[in-house]
């Protein structure tokens, strides 16, 4: 592989589902996914295991089908896992048998040790060459850098180590997780009858400033940023620093309209508008805190 | 069951010592450590000092190198295994993958503690980091619940050490980017949180206020205890109400546990606050010392001693205390 020569046409990749959708909005969701602009289709419950509007089995189902229509599909694998229940979701998915498993904690990691093709996901905190290579002996063939990633850091891992490298281009940034459900906490519930609320929430529950301004958002154990991190006019530095796959994360609007617009910047077709940044953010990127933006 | 307790300096490290502790832990001078903060920690010539002081005593040395090196840093990450290879420290705390195999492969006799900034809160993950690196023991994050740290340590032979006070993190260690995205100093590649360079404080009309790099924390009426703008740990707006969407100001205090720990075999019960000063360290080990050696005498008997615990929330932030994730209702 060449980083920085002939770069082949960056691919892009959708995220999985970090919300808890009600089963139609997630099926009705992937039906246009279907004819989108994604190349690769990250599928799974990563965020919480009460989660049951999709059993694992129907996740699997929806993989074939996108399969079958072309797109890449990987099954990603639950980031905290606390308990033998948690485990043993982990374990159905590294088994699957049939699609690529992106892991998200060590867990994974270790039950997929030695077999090929599978995917450091972003979850791992992979932040050198050392590390990669480590992950890449036991079978990993890509990684998706840490979400708070600058470009730095990933020109220095791959240009060490080079791999096909995916990073987070567009979303509200999964920056952290907890044994605390923090939604169900807003409504004074346990989290063990936590009555599902979070799926009133497709693109999370905000958590503003005592001044008002958006700070946050709340989504269960998984703590968001308010802003959507956007990198769209950073595809020139992404390609230059050996970055093949952008990430979207699915959102309840403008998923769609966002892949299309990194499809466009990537192919040289964007039209780079001004205003394809408002309340966006991409401070990581450029080694700053990640709620600013560059000019 | 041992007793870990923090020194962010010399004097602490000794106080530590003096006070019970088995083992104490602490880190260098730079962005190798998860409390990288300005004035805190140690060069080589008091590490060298305080790994003669502590030996002398026969207590052992921890030194921390639980952050993330990268591509452009790596080195320096590289040669503190190698000092404290060199300099005799008892064991190391490591998180990164390429830093446990690099100490591992070079140092084979150098002990290996897998830092809670490593996020194994399983045994497989556990299990991984013994067979590849050969880990002794591992530290597990605040939040799993006894049951969780219970089944953990039934299926491992890596020694498991759970924390038993002081500051609470929220959110799983190693995994929280809470700090990075707010002010640009993240925990994993440079040690700090919240870090007192981003801090603001200001009295307006509205009231006293503590800002992050400008993010208003929190804000407090007259007479209101006003707490350092740990970012989790501020009030926030959630739809119509304001209150501590994440986690309020107070401080991990497991002591009731201890019977508990010692029945489920865990190994080292770790006190947090490298931060804090020598006598914070002198009185919560005193404290601490005597209430394991309580609890071992006493098993399923022992109770914490009322004057422990008021001891206690005198070092607790906002004199609270929770179990954190060991109690399910937390969660």
């Amino acid at each position: 592989m060449n980083p920085t020569g002939n770069a082949p046409r960056a691919r892009l990749a959708l995220g999985p589902l970090l919300y808890h959708w009600p089963r139609a909005a997630i099926h009705d969701f992937y039906a246009q996914i279907v004819d989108s602009a994604a190349d690769i289709v990250y599928l799974g419950e990563v965020v919480c295991s009460r989660r049951q509007e999709m059993h694992f089995e129907d996740w699997v189902e929806l993989a074939d089908l996108l399969a079958a229509h072309g797109k890449e599909v990987v099954l990603s694998a639950q980031a905290l896992t606390e308990g033998a229940g948690d485990l043993k979701r982990v374990r159905k998915v590294v088994a699957n048998g049939r699609h690529r498993v992106e892991a998200n904690d060590m867990g994974a990691v270790s039950l997929l040790a030695g077999t090929a093709g599978w995917i450091a996901g972003p979850h791992l905190n992979i932040y050198n060459p050392q590390s990669l290579g480590l992950v890449m002996e036991l079978g990993a063939t890509r990684w998706v850098a840490p979400v708070e990633a600058t470009r730095d850091m990933v020109r220095g891992v791959i240009a060490a180590r080079p791999v096909e490298t995916e990073v987070f281009a567009w979303g509200r940034l999964p920056l952290a997780f907890s044994a605390r459900c923090f939604t169900a906490r807003r409504f004074n519930l346990q989290k063990e009858a936590c009555a599902f609320k979070c799926i009133d929430y497709p693109d999370g529950m905000p958590l503003n400033t005592r001044e008002g301004e958006g700070f946050l958002a709340i989504n269960g154990v998984q703590t968001q940023s308010a802003l959507f991190y956007n990198l769209v006019r950073e595809t020139g530095s992404l390609r230059e620093a050996g970055v093949s796959i952008l990430r979207a994360s699915p959102q309840s609007h403008g998923t769609m309209e966002a892949l299309q617009a990194l499809r466009d910047a990537c192919d040289g077709n964007g039209t780079q508008a001004t205003g394809a940044m408002e309340g966006c953010c991409d401070g990581f990127w450029h080694g700053r805190p990640g709620l600013e933006r560059a000019a | 069951m041992e007793l870990v307790c923090p020194a962010g300096s010399l004097p602490a490290l000794k106080a530590a010592v003096d006070a019970g502790a088995d083992w104490v832990y602490l880190g260098l001078r730079d962005e190798t450590n998860a409390r990288n903060f300005a004035g805190l920690n140690f060069d080589a010539a008091a590490l060298a000092a305080g790994l003669a002081y502590a030996h002398a005593k026969r207590r052992k040395v921890l030194l921390a190198l639980n952050t993330y090196p990268q591509a452009g840093t790596w080195e320096r990450w590289m040669r503190s295994v190698d000092l404290a290879a060199t300099q005799g420290v008892d064991a190391i705390i490591v998180a990164d993958l390429g830093l446990l195999d690099y100490a591992h492969r070079t140092h084979p006799g150098l002990e290996l503690h897998l830092s809670v900034q490593g996020s194994a809160t399983s045994h497989e993950a556990i299990n991984f980091y013994q067979q590849k690196f050969g880990v002794r023991r591992a530290v597990l994050p605040r939040v799993l619940s006894l049951a969780q740290v219970e089944y953990a340590i039934r299926n491992t032979a890596v020694e498991i050490e759970v924390f038993g006070f002081g500051g609470l993190c929220v959110m799983v260690e190693g995994r929280c980017m809470l700090s990075a995205y707010a002010c640009g100093d993240s925990p994993n590649t440079m040690g700090a949180c919240s870090p007192a360079r981003a801090v603001r404080w200001e009295e307006t009309p509205a009231g006293l206020e503590s800002r992050l790099n400008g993010v208003l924390i929190d804000r407090y009426a007259p007479g209101e205890h006003a707490a350092y703008p740990t970012l989790c740990k501020g009030r926030f707006e959630v739809e119509d109400e304001t209150y501590y969407a994440i986690e309020e100001p107070a401080s991990l205090n497991t002591m009731e546990l201890l019977p508990e720990f010692v029945r489920m075999g865990v190994r080292a019960v770790k006190i947090e606050g490298r931060q804090r000063s020598p006598a914070y360290v002198s009185q919560v080990t005193k404290v601490w010392r005597r209430a394991i050696d309580a609890a071992l005498a006493e098993g399923a008997q022992f109770a914490p001693r009322p004057d422990w615990m008021a001891e206690l929330n005198r070092h607790s932030e906002g004199s609270q205390q929770t179990l954190g994730a060991f109690s399910r209702p937390w969660k």
